[in-house]
């Protein structure tokens, strides 16, 4: 029978079925972080009981850490004491943490590909919405609650109900100054931050195939957003390219039979979906949000909704949005003067992003009156970042570039955009107060985001590229 | 263990707002805590008190109106959206309520909902509207056995879905680690079938 590839994968983890219930689902890999796993911890220590399986399960510190002076205490109370309970609890279960201070710290979603930990064919979990990152490389990889993250340190497994099945192609070639970010703020433009809730789904189409594996990890993040269970692009040579040689990925012949199966693992032709959706690549401007979901985007160069051009899903809370936002309906969004600009978040922070912004700004300045924070996804992106010279790039703009972590994204640790404030971010939620309260959010992609550093207004970068 | 549920009459909180995010219900400097307490405090922190003081409260904002009250509370489409912080129920949980009613719900947030002993409730849009129409000393009976809500005073009623095994843990108030414990054998199993 042909099979999709999200059904390959999943049938292959389906431990047994309850009647009328969820399925149990074995997970492969793992990946906790200080902020969703204390209480499971507590819970398991309650029960008396140890990690299954903690060479199946990878730590990291994102959320709290500060982005400069890593090296010193962590200031606020109440995070270093989760990022505390973190250390003790992986040295008292035997579980890899990959801390403040180590070669490979970073943000969980950066760092499990990088390393090549996360594999084609996997299921992969994390207390972490975009988890979904990693189905980039062909994987069923899904955010969970603290509950569930207790589920799988116990037992390596998840009980979960099996999702309905989108298909969303997007086929021909990007235009000029649109990349990944675009593509996938374009999608939940049409289909809404809520038309995927319930599926998991799969990315294709010829413009999907043609984008790295950075810029695929871009899209899949942020299926989420439009509340898809998952997001999954089929591995292909790209792939395979990427994994080779990292420091987990399979070696030598182990490689070679991972391989073979690797190729198995995409939707059969005649594959059933339950949805589909066709985009064409040339339909694609660079976009920018104006709203408080992240579906309410559109092209730089479009006005601002009204309630009569707006589509139904927003229509109800447009006037809410726009209040929070100090917008108004109808009119321009270039041109917008912003304060803040954030290059960062596990959507955007990998080294193919800040070459991008590095290879834009080279030898332009920032405007006087913004401030940039470009903040990477790892220690290992910083390191690379500085290998080619990419942070004297930086410095000469009057960019500021910090250390790796989840930073301005969610408003938890120190970097908050001040209320009232403008930033265009290349983060993933516009959500009001989500980078500080009464912060507002424009989210673009890392190369709009760079426009809008040097001129300081919302710009159209198209203009700006040769 | 979970409290068990059966049924549930009482009156109700109306959040008529779409697309109510995680990040609404608690914003993220507030997920600190290493245990699963006193987060109902900080529940719509940001719309519930001006400049994020306490003593400020919005007078505009359901939860801070005396006239709202109830274990059950009433919200439009797509409510839980966003992040998977499980802090999200637990707020709502520990804030008193014992059901959240939309005729939408964000996954992840359903399923951490489900494992806290909170019940969400998916009725049509139609149904929906209808509850908000009602007064503020209305009340609303949530019957888990039936999978029935019902309108008391005007007795419209409507069925919702639970899987039933989901359906079964909330009656008796047992939890999924329980029963992923009990068939640790079966996982032991299929790992030997993977080398």
């Amino acid at each position: 029978m042909a099979k999709t590839l999200f059904e390959k994968i999943w049938d292959k983890h389906v431990i047994k079925t309850i009647d009328g219930g969820p399925s149990v689902l074995y997970i492969d890999t793992h990946f906790i972080h200080e902020v969703t796993t204390p209480q499971a911890f507590n819970g398991m220590n309650k029960r008396g009981i140890k990690v299954f399986r903690p060479k199946q399960t990878v730590a990291t510190a994102d959320h709290n850490v500060p982005t400069i002076n890593q090296h010193l205490p962590i200031k606020e109370e109440l995070g270093r004491k989760q990022v505390e309970a973190l250390i003790k609890n992986c040295a008292e279960h035997g579980v890899e943490l990959y801390g403040l201070g180590r070669p490979y710290q970073g943000i969980v979603h950066v760092i499990g590909p990088e390393l090549g930990i996360t594999q084609p064919g996997m299921t992969i979990v994390c207390g972490d919405s975009h988890t979904s990152t990693h189905g980039a490389f062909g994987a069923i990889a899904f955010g969970i609650g603290t509950s569930e993250v207790e589920m799988v340190l116990s037992t390596q497994c998840v009980l979960q109900s099996k999702p309905k099945l989108m298909r969303i192609n997007v086929e021909g070639i990007l235009n000029k100054g649109v990349v990944s970010k675009d593509i996938v703020l374009y999608i939940l433009s049409k289909i809404s931050a809520s038309g995927a809730t319930g599926y998991a789904v799969e990315f294709a189409g010829s413009a999907i195939r043609s984008l790295s594996m950075e810029a695929r990890m871009t899209i899949c993040n942020m299926s989420i957003e439009m509340g898809g269970r998952c997001g999954l692009i089929a591995a292909d040579e790209t792939t395979f390219n990427y994994i080779k040689g990292r420091e987990f990925a399979p070696k030598g012949e182990a490689w070679d039979t991972a391989l073979a199966y690797w190729k198995t693992l995409h939707s059969d032709n005649d594959a059933a979906f339950d949805k589909e959706y066709n985009f064409d690549a040339a339909d694609i401007q660079p976009m920018i949000t104006y709203g408080t979901n992240p579906g309410m985007g559109i092209g730089v160069t479009e006005n601002i909704p009204t309630v009569e051009t707006i589509n139904e899903t927003d229509k109800s809370g447009l006037g809410k949005s726009l209040a929070y936002m100090g917008l108004k309906q109808g009119v321009a969004i270039k041109g917008q003067k912003i304060d803040y600009v954030f290059i960062g978040s596990c959507t955007n922070s990998r080294i193919e992003d800040l070459r991008m912004v590095a290879g834009f700004v080279k030898g332009k300045q920032k405007a006087s009156d913004v401030e940039v924070w470009i903040v990477p996804g790892s220690k290992q992106v910083e390191k690379q970042a500085i290998e080619e010279g990419i942070d004297k790039i930086f410095e000469a703009a009057g960019f500021m570039l910090r250390q790796p972590g989840c930073s301005a994204c969610l408003g938890m640790n120190e970097d908050k955009i001040p209320a009232g404030k403008y930033c265009i971010s290349t983060s993933n939620r516009n959500f009001e107060g989500r980078q500080g309260a009464g912060a507002r959010t424009l989210l673009a992609s890392p190369l709009t985001a760079a426009a809008a550093a040097i001129t300081g207004v919302v710009t159209d970068v198209r203009e700006m590229l040769n | 263990m979970a409290k068990q549920f059966t049924t549930i009459s009482s009156r109700f909180v109306p959040l008529n707002i779409e697309n109510v995010d995680t990040d609404q219900i608690i914003p993220a400097r507030f997920l600190k805590g290493t245990t699963r307490d006193g987060f109902g405090k900080n529940l719509f922190r940001d719309w519930r008190y001006e400049n994020d003081d306490e003593t400020k409260p919005k007078a505009d904002f359901v939860l801070n109106q005396p006239q709202y009250a109830g274990e059950i509370l009433v919200a439009a489409k797509n409510f839980g959206c966003g992040s998977s912080r499980e802090h999200a129920a637990w707020a709502i949980a520990d804030s008193g309520f014992r059901v959240v009613v939309s005729s939408f719900f964000a996954d992840i947030f359903k399923n951490n909902a489900l494992n806290n002993g909170l019940l969400p409730v998916t009725v049509s849009e139609n149904f929906l509207q209808k509850i908000f129409a009602q007064g503020n000393t209305a009340t609303v009976t949530v019957n888990l056995v039936e999978q029935k809500i019902t309108i008391d005073a005007t007795g419209e009623s409507e069925t919702f879905d639970i899987n039933d095994y989901k359906k079964t843990c909330m009656l008796n108030g047992y939890d999924d680690i329980d029963y992923l414990l009990s068939i640790k054998e079966d996982i032991v199993n299929y790992e030997n079938t993977l080398v």
